[in-house]
């Protein structure tokens, strides 16, 4: 697959990114890297196989319906870049 | 008179979320109670803090199969979690955790009626999911505030079938889902408060038609009638455009509540990619056999189970019934009412009737009525033992019950001096007054003016200062009159 400027954009603006045109040139460069190591993998017959979801046979890993393990307010906001004292405060999403 | 519109019809599908009502969220400990303060209800899973592994909350598999249940859907066997991704600053993981290709409940349906007739609409899918925080927009005049508090409380949502034909049905729908997900007491169903929330999917097209238009997506409809009006705006708006040769394109609007229009809400170009894949944190889920018929025994009894009992157990009438289990606490207090009286007919007469009264004047749920079943047990029984009419019961002794919910209905007409007499040579007396006061009343009565009786009968409770019962007067008069 070849990765063009428009899929770059497309990938950069679901993620929220944004950098210049040399940053883009490297990027793609990555990219291109990276899907050419994933079309490998197509060249393997997976016929009759089953997708591998889970690491482990566990199934039903349930918890009880208990209130426990919430932290206070002052501990939620702590690492926030910017917060006041009651909420997260982030850059204005709708414009009035 | 008939209009363009007549030649369309609208096509609706419902999309119902409800927030279950655990004690903990979705997929993590904290709190899911409604109405905390900001940000005191979160941990580092519902923070999204790298690291930090989700765990189902086996409560909400339990309430999710019970409305898969009581809409007789298929309950599927194995179950996994998706990663819905989707950027947003409420969403603090990037991606909110929901059932994508494995949905618990399929194919089951909600029925209802409408305007006379029974009306099915068919349930593509119940599936299990989480809320996210709120944002608020108007707080502060630089930034968008953030409570995570409802990130991550448990939701089921509920997607009908493009069933529904009009705005009515919509509600309708609304209205019986609202019903279901109360009797089961898996969600308070408050659509004001956000616990049930609904977006519709509306398309029209001539009627007689078999394929389906673009079809418009209206969000943010915070009550049934909001979402009838929606409907019945969209319908108008599509036929105009339809009408003028436009092209209908998919698209998301908002309903303006105020205006009572639609708008549009997002543009085109951002038309979301959400990379559904799935959850690899959480394990699957299998719901055996054994655990769906441990979930239907403890099944609480539906509204259409009640209709049931009270027609055929207590032969009430199939309209009565029906009112009473609108609402599940009406139908709770008539339960425990039919316990207490054999007299099932006056029982749900004083439901719907002077406690209904009460009840709609001043506003008020029967969860918030004084008086209790017992009480108005005891009224039945002193009508039917002729201490007191329904009249006097109704009217004087239930607001002084209301006043007073401690004090017995007998020491009620006591204190007041108003208990029935049944003494019969007292209202003899009565009557025998009465009629040597209106000798030519008595002849027009005895030449057949029947209808005079009530005057005598009138005549006589207002001498007895209301007390003597109405229907031994009537009696002894009709007697006294026939000679």
């Amino acid at each position: 697959m070849k990765i063009d400027n428009a899929l770059v954009d497309r990938l950069a603006e679901l993620s929220r990114l944004e950098f210049d045109d040399s940053a883009k040139e490297q990027i793609k460069g990555d990219l291109q890297k990276i899907f050419d190591m994933m079309d490998k993998l197509n060249d393997l017959n997976v016929d009759g196989v089953e997708p591998l979801i889970y690491m482990s046979d566990e199934v039903n890993v349930l918890r009880a319906d208990e209130v426990k393990g919430q932290v206070t307010r002052e501990e939620a906001l702590l690492n926030a870049p910017q917060h006041d004292s009651d909420f997260f405060k982030v850059p204005k999403v709708i414009k009035k | 008179m008939s209009s363009v519109s007549d030649k369309y019809e609208v096509i609706v599908g419902l999309e119902v979320h409800a927030q279950l009502s655990t004690l903990s969220k979705m997929y993590c400990g904290d709190s899911a109670a409604f109405g905390a303060a900001p940000n005191t209800q979160v941990s580092p899973v519902s923070l999204g803090h790298p690291g930090t592994l989700p765990r189902v909350n086996r409560k909400a598999i339990e309430y999710a199969v019970k409305i898969g249940l009581a809409t007789g859907s298929t309950i599927r066997r194995e179950n996994q979690f998706a990663r819905k991704n989707y950027f947003y600053a409420d969403l603090p993981k990037g991606y909110q955790i929901t059932q994508d290709k494995t949905p618990l409940c399929e194919n089951g349906f909600i029925e209802f009626e409408v305007a006379g007739e029974r009306k099915r609409v068919g349930l593509e899918r119940i599936h299990m999911e989480e809320d996210a925080g709120k944002s608020t927009h108007d707080l502060d005049p630089y930034y968008t505030l953030v409570d995570l508090n409802r990130a991550g409380v448990p939701l089921i949502e509920i997607v009908s079938r493009p069933d529904i034909r009009s705005g009515d049905e919509a509600y309708q729908y609304l209205t019986e889902v609202r019903k279901l997900v109360r009797y089961l007491d898996i969600c308070d169903g408050n659509m004001e408060e956000g616990s049930m929330r609904c977006d519709a999917n509306i398309s029209i097209r001539l009627k007689g038609d078999t394929g389906l238009n673009p079809r418009v997506e209206v969000k943010n409809m915070n009550s049934m009638r909001n979402v009838k009006k929606a409907i019945e705006y969209e319908f108008e708006r599509q036929v105009e455009l339809m009408e003028r040769g436009e092209r209908l394109a998919q698209e998301t609007r908002g309903y303006d509540a105020l205006k009572g229009v639609t708008l549009p809400q997002r543009s085109k170009e951002l038309a979301h990619d959400y990379r559904y894949f799935p959850e690899p944190d959480l394990p699957p889920v299998i719901v055996t056999e054994e655990y769906v018929d441990a979930v239907r025994a403890a099944m609480p009894k539906l509204s259409r189970d009640l209709i049931a009992e009270y027609t055929t157990t207590y032969g009430l009438p199939e309209y009565d019934a029906r009112v009473i289990t609108d609402d599940k606490d009406t139908a709770f207090y008539l339960n425990d009412l039919l316990t207490l009286t054999k007299n099932y007919k006056a029982a749900s007469n004083w439901l719907l009737g002077p406690i209904k009264s009460y009840l709609n004047e001043n506003a008020l749920e029967i969860s918030e009525l004084t008086v209790k079943p017992q009480t108005i047990a005891d009224l039945i029984a002193l009508i039917d033992a002729g201490k007191t009419n329904f009249a006097v019961a109704s009217q004087r002794m239930l607001p002084e019950l209301v006043a007073n919910p401690t004090e017995s209905p007998l020491a009620v007409l006591e204190r007041l001096n108003l208990l029935q007499s049944s003494d019969e040579g007292m209202i003899k007396d009565l009557a025998v007054a009465v009629l040597a006061k209106y000798p030519d009343k008595v002849k027009a009565y005895q030449a057949g003016q029947k209808g005079l009786l009530g005057l005598f009968v009138g005549e006589v409770m207002k001498g007895s200062a209301g007390k003597a019962d109405p229907k031994l007067t009537n009696k002894i008069l009709t007697e006294l009159l026939a000679g």
